[in-house]
């Protein structure tokens, strides 16, 4: 019955969604017992292990080759499946992820395990293992249960709290040989945004859309989101534009958030915009037109001009601090 | 080059999502059905290449009948025939291994899909076929190009992209902005009746997983609306209490 949890990391540091999916994976096993073991790949700082000893790991295994500081798909799949072997476990925890997804997908073949993503809550065990998923981007949610053995869950974000009391936990650093056939795709370089908050991580998220007129009108949503400390994101048509880059666009064919507080400013709020935030905890709108969907979505609104009211709410919000 | 997309049968992006038969079935009364809008960014893709590489593409769903419609439309967007593998969509192990039965021995140069589809989400089918298959898979792919027989693409990963050189075959699960839409034109509606569509009966997969019911979201209260700033943050500090 042993649980193996797979983490990502970015740059060195274990991602908040993963140690989210150790917690998971933690309330899993007081559930259906078995122990909680952790697989870390690449360069990972050694002070992170705290936070995953923290997060309710009891056993983490760490295979320190660098090639694997890279989402290599196969060579991540080639790996965790060795470590899943190893350890005995039956059921795979991780964090719903570009690359988790890519990583899961392989898995459930190499393993021959049923698999279930956008999972939002623990499993019911009362008749079998029927866990519940997000679905039609977040409109719904099925009851799915999984009738395999070997069982892989992949953890929609910001759905169980992250224990911050499991205590220490040992890291075996594993020696494992991942072998060449598994670096076929060569990734030749990245282009990434250096020292920002990443968008599907994040809780705050502050977007903009097509009524700021402009490329040039978006300092104001950066100092908006400095002042909450929030990734920023943006509606299809501004980055369909090129006003911003396509991973900040936020929607049914973007990237989905899962924040505690999403700040719309000027967006309509058309349906596929909004499948894209419908899982934040609460929603802030800022629009001038008071007949914009987007209210009907929100918790909070304010009817007004955004070039009025986002200076203001960044001064409000800076003088609190 | 011979290409297979994959493509998905699903309600259009501004449907209303309601269930019935106790919460175990899609209401599909008035329910528009699309390609997916992601499936349909591989095609489109796959247009193109297939226009520089004078190539072939055989578009796939796994279907019953109902799903005839949209892959006529995929025809008459470009794809040269159709294959609909005859059965339910029981979920994405099923769905893949009835892609990968199909391609075992069709030689395909490239396997492009969406990168999810936008009924259950997973975005797992590439992976799975990637390694039913022994080949590489990619995902979310949001450029593609091929330069002889090696294929250079970038990948969406998260505050960026990352670029990958990879030998074909491989396979790509798609999005924005790979390529523009493409909306089928008169010609392309003729010429897609006549195309081939071949129905296959599907391979016998013990299904992994289940869906018992579903549910709707819980309702959403009514918006607070304020007039300025101050009491935002107040709401913000003392009734959300995330400030």
């Amino acid at each position: 019955m042993s649980i193996l949890v797979y983490i990502e990391q970015d740059q060195g540091k274990i991602k908040g969604s993963s140690l989210e999916a150790v917690s998971y994976a933690a309330g899993l096993s007081e559930l259906q017992g078995g122990d909680v073991n952790v697989l870390g790949l690449g360069s990972i700082e050694a002070e992170e292990w705290n936070k995953v000893g923290g997060a309710g790991a009891n056993a983490i295994y760490h295979i320190g080759d660098e090639r694997l500081d890279q989402g290599v798909i196969l060579a991540h799949a080639d790996a965790i499946a060795k470590v899943f072997e190893k350890v005995g476990a039956t059921t795979l925890v991780l964090a719903k992820s570009s690359l988790g997804d890519a990583v899961a997908a392989r898995l459930a073949v190499k393993l021959g395990a049923g698999l279930v993503s956008n999972v939002v809550g623990l499993p019911d065990l009362s008749n079998g293992f029927v866990v519940k998923r997000s679905i039609f981007t977040g409109k719904a949610f099925a009851d799915t249960s999984i009738d395999t053995e070997n069982k892989i869950l992949a953890v929609k974000k910001n759905i169980h709290p992250i224990k911050t009391d499991g205590g220490e936990a040992k890291v075996e650093s594993l020696d494992l040989t991942i072998s060449e056939e598994n670096f076929v795709a060569k990734i030749t370089g990245a282009e990434k945004a250096e020292g920002e908050i990443l968008l599907p991580e994040a809780d705050v998220v502050v977007s903009g859309g097509r009524g700021l007129k402009g490329p040039e009108n978006w300092n104001m949503i950066e100092e908006l989101a400095d002042s909450l400390n929030a990734a920023k994101g943006c509606s299809k048509p501004v980055s369909d534009l090129g006003w911003r880059p396509h991973h900040e666009h936020v929607g049914q064919t973007g990237v989905k958030v899962a924040p505690t507080l999403y700040v719309a400013v000027a967006i309509s709020g058309a349906i596929q915009h909004l499948a894209g935030v419908n899982a934040s905890k609460y929603i802030v709108v800022i629009n001038n037109d008071p007949d914009a969907p987007f209210f009907k979505a929100a918790d909070y609104g304010i009817v007004g001009d955004a070039f009025d009211v986002v200076p203001k709410l960044t001064q409000a919000i800076k003088a609190l601090k | 080059m011979k290409i297979l997309v994959c493509i998905t049968h699903v309600p259009d992006t501004t449907s209303k999502i309601q269930f019935t038969d106790n919460n175990t079935q899609l209401d599909k009364k008035g329910v528009q059905f699309i390609i997916g809008p992601y499936d349909d960014y591989a095609l489109a893709r796959a247009v193109e290449l297939k226009a520089e590489t004078s190539g072939n593409i055989t578009v796939l769903n796994v279907g019953e009948v109902e799903t005839e419609p949209t892959l006529r439309k995929a025809l008459a967007i470009g794809a040269d025939e159709a294959v609909r593998i005859n059965a339910a969509p029981k979920d994405a192990f099923f769905v893949a291994k009835q892609i990968a039965n199909y391609a075992k021995d069709k030689a395909f140069d490239l396997i492009l899909m969406g990168r999810e589809s936008i009924d259950f989400n997973g975005g797992m089918v590439h992976g799975m076929v990637g390694e039913l298959l022994g080949m590489p898979s990619m995902s979310p792919v949001m450029k593609l190009e091929i330069e002889g027989d090696k294929g250079k693409l970038s990948r969406e990963i998260e505050g960026g992209k990352e670029f990958i050189e990879v030998d074909l075959p491989f396979i790509a699960g798609c999005q924005e902005p790979i390529a523009e839409w493409k909306i089928p034109n008169m010609r392309g509606i003729m010429s897609a009746r006549t195309k081939p569509l071949s129905v296959i009966e599907p391979a016998e997969e013990a299904e992994r997983t289940a869906v018992n019911s579903y549910e709707m979201p819980p309702a959403k209260g009514a918006v607070k609306l304020v007039d300025n700033v101050d009491q935002l943050v107040d709401l913000l500090k003392n009734d959300a209490k995330i400030l």
